[in-house]
């Protein structure tokens, strides 16, 4: 039989080396059920453990106390303890217990969400992820902590995480939540390409039947590469899985969507502007409505980009005749805009109302740019090794064999990838 | 020339056009002349189209000598049906003359149900007798007779029916002629082609001039389908013999239309070059319409007003094509397209108050056009909006191959990452389901 206070001097006794460590995680595991049962009076214990010294002790006792519900007032201070705990807790020490390092901090968002307070758990939550994370891999906590993010707007924090790739996912769900909650904060930071192929992760995920989570991704998806691409984007994977095939999957339930890329092909801003109108408030039901307008500022962009093709010279009052600008003024004003991004080379001459459109000035002869490419073959060249590597622990798997043993009809290793709808096992 | 229409050419202030008047057959079509190369079937339903063109269009003189005159073919034969539609079309404007005809109307359809009678009794006795060579005679008979009484599916029917009896290769070649000329008739050219290679099947009953019967009918399958340069190497390949023999469905300067027409639109210097200009055998077809000939020419040397101009004058009577009519917009813009980029494709700079000049059309619009084909990367130029001039515009090549090769390493990356997740969710999947 235990008691807390025998528990704790375990766990003071316990924390310094390796081996006591794995021995009082036996301790602890044994101690589970006391402590959950013992819950409420936990908090004094723990301001005898210090969480940098004793961090698997303090997980176990902290998880154990905030398993119960709690109400508001507990939340203030547990919050405040939590956080202090995740900043300064030892990665080797809370690694022993992943499955209790994660109801913490699931129970800290909560709380942490019930003070509305979202901002002050993001620091917090971001050093649980970097803690826990293992390279590549996705843990639990990446979508809580971009969620976390997204509410309270610090979508450049957010966005850090985003950079690192990311190939090994235990939970699908984790992982779709990952990339549509990744994929809006990249929208927030204007990194539409990001963004994009974070939504396209979801959207062609290999998935038995239509989930809630891809269907959103799905309309941002539509959305977002209208922004950047211009039209639903179809390349590479596309070519593999059949981009129709994916859209006939989702047509049933987003034919809205479908019809906005379908009028933005016409290129006609007017059908656009009339099509969002009257479906102004399907958007809006959606959240989706704020990136519908900037659907329709692209549009604009789009079509003097493409001038840009076609003439040397052109008036201001001709762009904003062909573009469908109310004034030359406006035009301008586009123009100096799309210049200032980088998105199009051009000088104004504003005493005849001219522009002039240059050619791109990159003329690939640069140090930086030799650089840049050398750095992008390194990196296909490691990409490459690893799909290798994968390659072959994939055909060394014991489960794939058995599974190809036994299935061979059915399956040709061919068509493994090319017919992901087919794959309920 | 009616009344109307010379006022019309008057204040028309454009004077080219008078003054090439003479060797363009800018006037109407001359309906008379026009239905005098067709035989059979064809000719009443070409009439019938031009009617009901003209009738759209507003032009009841033509309309009514169409009318007419396929009253009167039709009178020569025996479909009673189409009697009656064209009466009813008439409705009594060309007067009593060619009014309802019930008695005539009587005896023909009287006379079939015996004719009908006799068939089917003759089918039977064949059929019982076992006889192929009589069934088939018996089926061809009965196609016939559902052929000139306007019955046309049924016509096929019986046609197709002769095929199980079908001994010699001549009998295979028959029956698909007949079932070709049906299907072109009914405009179902899908069975046309399927006829149509089976008939090239049989390659040792295949004379000349049947192969020129079936280049022809292939040609109009192409064009139906807006295959245009495959219908145009058909017509291309059409030999000169076929003369007059094929008046049921095409006449040689359709052949010449068709074909120049097809082959303008969509082949290159060199083909048409090559296998219209210089061709022996086409150059046949091309005399029996001097204008098409004319225009090509104009096209090859670089004429391009006088060949538009030549375009424009045909085009109302190639409005009144039965096959072509569908066509002659897509066409004509092909090959004014295709003159356009000609005409920028040698130059560094063009003014385009001096191409405007040639093309006969405005600055403005031809603006329009070019922007139109740079944005189709047909042609590789910019326009000078300021200064009215068309810069060709030379890809630098070195830059492109930079850019393609950082898009290409871009997507290769995000490819591979993305499959190597979808692998691991596949295998994350799979594992747990075992588990379960």
């Amino acid at each position: 039989m235990y008691t807390v206070e025998s528990l704790v001097a375990q766990i003071q006794g316990l924390s310094s080396s390796a081996g006591d460590l794995s021995l009082l995680l036996t301790h602890l595991k044994q101690a589970d059920e006391f402590l959950h049962n013992e819950s409420t009076r936990l908090f004094p214990f723990l301001e005898q453990l210090d969480p940098t010294l004793h961090s698997l002790g303090y997980l176990y006792i902290l998880e154990a106390s905030t398993s119960g519900p709690v109400t508001n007032e507990q939340a203030r201070r547990l919050v405040l303890l939590i956080s202090r705990f995740l900043t300064s807790c030892v990665a080797d020490q809370i690694r022993l217990a992943p499955e209790k390092f994660i109801a913490v901090c699931k129970s800290f968002k909560d709380q942490v969400l019930m003070l509305e307070a979202p901002i002050r758990g993001v620091v917090p939550l971001l050093e649980a992820v970097k803690k826990l994370r293992s390279s590549e891999h996705l843990t639990t906590l990446h979508p809580d902590f971009l969620q976390i993010c997204l509410l309270a707007k610090c979508y450049k924090t957010g966005f850090s995480i985003l950079e690192d790739d990311i190939f090994e996912v235990d939970q699908p769900r984790d992982f779709y939540l990952y990339c549509y909650y990744g994929g809006m904060i990249c929208i927030g930071q204007k990194r539409f390409q990001k963004a994009l192929e974070l939504l396209h992760n979801v959207v062609t995920a290999p998935m038995s039947s239509i989930n809630a989570i891809a269907v959103e991704a799905f309309k941002k998806y539509v959305l977002v590469s209208l922004i950047y691409n211009g039209q639903i984007y179809a390349g590479g994977f596309e070519v593999l899985f059949g981009f129709h095939s994916l859209t006939r999957l989702f047509l049933p339930f987003e034919q809205l969507y479908i019809e906005l890329a379908n009028t933005y092909s016409i290129g006609k801003i007017s059908e656009l502007e009339t099509y969002i109108q009257t479906n102004r408030e399907k958007f809006d039901s959606d959240n989706n409505l704020g990136l519908v307008k900037q659907v329709v500022s692209s549009m604009y962009k789009r079509n003097i980009q493409r001038l840009t093709q076609t003439y040397l010279t052109l008036s201001l009052q001709d762009i904003a005749n062909t573009v469908q600008l109310s004034s030359p003024k406006e035009a301008e004003m586009h123009v100096l805009q799309m210049i200032q991004d980088g998105e199009i080379y051009a000088t104004i001459n504003q005493r005849d109302g001219m522009v002039r459109f240059l050619e791109d000035p990159e003329q690939y002869k640069t140090c930086e740019m030799i650089e840049h490419i050398d750095s992008s073959i390194q990196r296909i060249m490691t990409l490459s090794k690893k799909l290798t590597a994968m390659d072959e622990l994939i055909s060394c798997d014991p489960l794939y064999l058995a599974k190809v043993g036994r299935e061979r009809q059915r399956f040709d290793f061919d068509d493994f990838d090319s017919v992901p709808q087919k794959f309920n096992i | 020339m009616e009344p109307d229409d010379e006022i019309y050419a008057n204040g028309e202030p454009d004077s080219s056009n008078n003054r090439n008047r003479p060797i363009i057959s800018g006037e109407q079509l001359d309906i008379e002349a026009y239905a005098g190369l067709y035989t059979g079937r064809t000719k009443i339903t070409r009439l019938l189209f031009i009617a009901d063109q003209c009738g759209q269009n507003n032009n009841t003189a033509m309309q009514m000598e169409a009318l007419r005159m396929a009253y009167e073919e039709i009178k020569k034969g025996e479909n009673t049906q189409l009697f009656r539609d064209v009466v009813h079309k008439i409705d009594g404007r060309l007067g009593d003359k060619y009014g309802m005809d019930s008695a005539w109307c009587e005896a023909v359809d009287r006379r079939a149900v015996q004719k009908k009678e006799k068939l089917e009794n003759e089918l039977n006795a064949y059929r019982t007798n076992l006889i192929k060579e009589s069934i088939r005679m018996g089926y061809n008979d009965f196609g016939d007779y559902h052929y000139t009484h306007g019955s046309l599916a049924d016509a096929f029917k019986s046609y197709v029916r002769t095929r199980d009896y079908c001994t010699t290769s001549k009998h295979v070649i028959h029956m698909c002629m007949s079932a070709i000329l049906v299907s072109i008739e009914t405009g179902q050219f899908t069975h046309v082609t399927s006829y149509i290679s089976k008939a090239e099947q049989t390659v040792d009953a295949l004379d000349p001039n049947t192969v020129s019967k079936l280049h022809c009918a292939a040609g109009l399958a192409h064009l139906d389908s807006k295959k245009y340069k495959l219908a145009a190497r058909k017509f291309l390949e059409v030999a000169p013999e076929l003369g007059n023999s094929y008046n049921e469905v095409i006449a040689p300067q359709d052949v010449a239309t068709y074909g120049g027409l097809c082959a303008l639109a969509s082949f290159d210097r060199m083909e048409l070059k090559n296998k219209v200009i210089d061709s022996i055998n086409f150059r046949n077809f091309l005399e029996l319409v001097p204008e098409v000939r004319e225009l090509i020419h104009d096209f090859y040397s670089s004429h391009y007003a006088s060949c538009l101009e030549y375009l424009g004058n045909l085009k109302a009577n190639l409005m009144l094509d039965i096959h072509l009519h569908d066509h002659v917009q897509t066409l004509y813009d092909q090959i004014r397209n295709k003159a356009l980029i000609q005409y920028t494709h040698p130059f560094v700079s063009v003014d385009l108050h001096v191409m405007a000049n040639a093309f006969k059309t405005t600055v403005a619009g031809l603006e329009k056009e070019l922007e139109a084909l740079i944005t189709d990367n047909q042609i590789q130029a910019r326009i000078d909006s300021h200064n009215k001039i068309l810069y060709a515009r030379h890809a630098d090549q070195r830059n492109a191959t930079f850019q393609r090769v950082l898009q290409t390493g871009n997507e290769f990356d995000r490819d591979v990452r993305a499959m190597l997740l979808r692998a691991n969710l596949i295998k994350v999947e799979y594992k747990a389901s075992r588990k379960l």
